[in-house]
């Protein structure tokens, strides 16, 4: 609720009067830990979802262009791969979207007509990437190849809008706005205004450039173990450019909007903002401290290396602006600093090293038209994948649980909107042991799929171009 | 505009009862396909015909979500609370269902592909017979509206329940019976044909059974549900279930697949909506009329907006889809599931994902 004062805010989040009329109770943690297992689970995926399409209509596209059966097979295999991930996006997704109901009724009771409307238009987003992901997967040799290329298409479009509606309702939890609170009771919704909040724009570009980065490392990081296994025909050396290309070229950007970011949430959510920097006390020309644990006892950071002006540098692009600290809210309002602040920091740091990764990527191939030829290079880019996930998930880390312990910022806690369902712990336990499962089965499947040699992609009058005849 | 909204949550229900049913039935025929040997051949046609539409089909539970969550915030927050056990389990299922039938297309062994099937098989059993109980305790009136405010087991463990359980996988069976013996006739594959055609008749002739005993259970169990069934436009589409119902049968039993698909949909299209009609004007019976349910007109104005300019994508985008594979355009070579794993053919066959 934009303009209020952050007393305002607590007294109107203390009058929110939760819809079904059910407590609190004390095992919430189990439902945050099985909401962020289940999320931890499924961004990953959707990463996939967001970037492969678009890489693999590239490689199409070689093909169509020169007709060489390498981008075919390439192409089609990927294409298989990104199938099999879409399958467990749906299910995974499927599940969040239960936990919804089984985690948060009154959450959803209360603010489901404000934010729900971006749902609505998610799930049409995700039909039609359903829809042509079959057509595509399924119409390889069957369609016209125009047809077949177009059919890939809307995949790339629906991946876009479909990550744009779920930030709008995520963004929306950190920046409520679109209804007012009277008496306790959430009126007069006003879904669009819910929708295009001031969060939304920064949040969708650093996670579409997020899912490129994590989907691309991890993709080339293959290609780079074959590389270094001498493997090196052009099937190799495309599926690792192609992959490489596209997540180097979103790894310097993603420095640029993260500093956007940062700035947006000193504005909107200053108290996550001081969490990042285990700044206790509101201050003009804030320190950034690097690295060190925070003490909750002193509130200072331990072990951490001081730089002066940085913070205020990097909030307010001025060396002397004043940055609000933890200190601006009670106690009970601020979230875990440690977890919050580590986590930022892991994030900082591999999207640094990303960054650079992509650059002497770039450099190398703009200066020597060339890969580069290092050891160390290619095992980079192998740890680059794992790197960058990680790199994903803290900063979705930093989000939620800098958010804390609102569900929606400033307005309802997160313990107001919990279930009084008795048994979460019975359920979390099989959660845990069924993604488990999933996560073996899915390696033990992929493995499969990339065991086959790539020309069983294509079929044999296609190899020897200068061959077929019927 | 809490009607469209509820027309829309209509479509959505009676779109998974169908496709998504039939999916779920699908998995029944394989789980009693018997031996990996003698059941490779309906197993086989199983996997080739949901392969290209079982993703989009479960989208439907997405949809009815959404719409469910956002127009009507209280009875979602209210039925989630109180069903949570039942939606738990049926949401595992989900996950082993999806992921097991994905898997199962790259089995290397034919122990694996048996595992895998299994655990997808059983899932497309447990799933219906779990959301049925859900919907049977919202049918007879157990959700109260509030946080886990029901019983958090008689609201799913009673008569009416275990009746649309067990409905929910009869009819499933029987509807995937129909589609599957159509598919096999475009494959060109007459003992499959046989074979689902015979399953058809049987499964249609038990849920009917089914249906009508079922009214005695409603009858004693949740006599609102029951005079709603029993009378107007309750009692109309009941009967035009029925009708469907007889002349699915009648349409196997001549061979006509194509008009079969129809005539099964409008039986289970029916059915749900005489549910709708038997508990007007309730969402949530004896608890919550409609208009008590309903959001704000703001949001369920911009919803209907919302979702009616995504219709305009995809309703198009749907009959692309099925229009290729009634087609026959994205079919796979039909191959026995245990083929795979024969000594002769070992290791040179694509995996079953590919298009040849």
């Amino acid at each position: 609720m934009p303009g209020m004062s952050a007393l305002d805010a607590v007294l109107a989040a203390q009058s929110v009067v939760e819809t079904l009329g059910g407590g609190s109770q004390p095992d919430r943690v189990e439902a945050r830990q099985m909401q962020a297992l289940s999320l931890g689970v499924h961004i990953p995926i959707v990463c996939f979802g967001i970037a492969f399409p678009a890489m693999i209509l590239f490689v199409e596209g070689l093909y169509l262009r020169t007709g060489d059966p390498a981008y075919k097979a390439l192409a089609k295999r990927w294409s298989k791969v990104a199938l099999v991930l879409f399958a467990v996006g749906v299910v995974t997704g499927t599940i969040l979207s239960f936990e919804f109901g089984l985690l948060w009724p009154e959450f959803m009771a209360s603010f489901g007509e404000v934010f729900g409307v971006a749902f609505g238009l998610e799930g049409i987003s995700f039909f039609v990437e359903a829809i042509f992901i079959a057509i595509y997967v399924y119409g390889w040799d069957r369609l016209p190849r125009r047809t077949h290329f177009l059919a890939g298409v809307p995949i790339v479009i629906s991946g876009f809008t479909g990550t744009f509606f779920v930030l709008s309702v995520n963004s929306w939890m950190n920046n409520p706005q679109g209804f007012d609170v009277v008496d306790g009771q959430v009126t007069d919704p006003r879904p669009w205004e819910a929708m295009f909040n001031p969060n939304l724009w920064h949040e969708v570009v650093h996670m579409y450039l997020a899912g490129y980065i994590v989907a691309g490392f991890i993709v080339a990081g293959i290609y780079a173990y074959a590389h270094l296994k001498g493997r090196r025909d052009k099937y190799h050396r495309t599926g690792l450019v192609v992959a490489l290309s596209f997540a180097a070229l979103a790894a310097p950007v993603q420095v640029i909007v993260g500093d956007w970011a940062g700035r947006q949430v000193g504005k909107t959510q200053p108290v996550k903002l001081a969490a990042f920097e285990g700044l206790t006390k509101t201050q003009k020309s804030a320190p950034f401290t690097l690295g060190g644990l925070y003490d909750e006892k002193t509130g200072e950071v331990e072990y951490g290396i001081e730089i002066p002006w940085l913070l205020s540098l990097l909030s307010e692009h001025n060396p002397t602006a004043e940055v609000t600290g933890l200190d601006s809210v009670r106690p009970e309002d601020r979230p875990p600093v440690n977890i919050v602040r580590i986590a930022f920091q892991t994030m900082i740091a591999i999207g640094t090293g990303l960054a650079l990764l992509g650059f002497i990527f770039f450099l190398t191939w703009l200066r020597k038209r060339r890969l580069p030829r290092t050891r160390v290079f290619y095992l980079a880019v192998m740890a680059a994948g794992p790197a960058a996930f990680v790199a994903m998930i803290s900063g979705w880390i930093a989000t939620e649980v800098g958010r804390q312990p609102w569900i929606v910022y400033n307005v309802m806690r997160t313990e107001q909107a919990v279930t009084n369902a008795d048994g979460l712990e019975v359920g979390y336990a099989v959660l845990v042991a069924v993604y488990v499962a999933l996560a073996v089965a899915v390696v033990w499947l992929l493995r499969r799929l990339t065991a086959a040699p790539p020309h069983t992609e294509v079929s044999q009058a296609e190899l020897p171009r200068t061959k077929v005849a019927h | 505009m809490a009607e469209i909204c509820l027309a829309f949550v209509m479509l959505g229900v009676t779109a998974y009862a169908i496709f998504g049913g039939a999916d779920f039935g699908a998995g029944f025929w394989d789980l009693t396909a018997g031996t990996a040997e003698g059941g490779g051949r309906l197993r086989g046609m199983i996997q080739r015909s949901m392969a290209p539409v079982w993703e989009a089909n479960h989208v439907w539970l997405i949809f009815v979500l959404v719409i469910v969550w956002t127009a009507f915030p209280v009875a979602f927050g209210s039925i989630f609370s109180t069903l949570s056990i039942p939606l738990f389990v049926a949401a595992i299922g989900i996950i082993f269902r999806g992921a097991a039938f994905a898997l199962r297309g790259q089995a290397g062994t034919i122990r694996e592909a048996k595992v895998l099937g299994g655990l997808f098989a059983l899932s497309s059993v447990l799933i219906p017979l779990f959301f049925g109980a859900a919907a049977g305790g919202i049918a007879s009136g157990r959700v109260e509206v509030g946080n886990a405010a029901g019983d958090p087991i008689t609201s799913w463990v009673n008569p009416t329940s275990a009746l649309i359980g067990v409905l929910a996988v009869v009819t499933g069976a029987h509807v995937a019976a129909v589609y599957l013996a159509g598919d096999s006739v475009r494959a060109g594959v007459p003992d499959m044909v046989q074979a689902f055609r015979r399953r058809a008749l049987g499964s249609g002739v038990i849920a009917g059974l089914v249906a009508l005993g079922g009214l005695a259970v409603v009858r004693s169990d949740a006599p609102d549900l029951f005079d709603g069934l029993t009378s107007g436009a309750g009692l109309a589409a009941v009967i035009a279930s029925g009708l469907g119902g007889a002349a699915t049968l009648a349409l196997v039993f001549a061979g006509r697949y194509g008009l079969a698909r129809v005539s099964a949909g409008v039986a289970v299209g029916a059915i749900c909506l005489g549910w709708v009609f038997a508990q007007d004007p309730y969402f949530l019976p004896g608890e919550l009329t409609l208009d008590q349910a309903a959001a704000s007109d703001a949001s369920l104005t911009a919803l209907v907006f919302a979702v009616g300019v995504g219709m305009i994508i995809l309703i198009p985008s749907l009959w692309y889809l099925y229009r290729l594979v009634l087609k026959g355009e994205l079919d796979q070579e039909f191959e026995p599931l245990d083929q795979r794993f024969r000594p002769q053919s070992a290791g040179g066959q694509p995996p079953a994902g590919a298009g040849q």
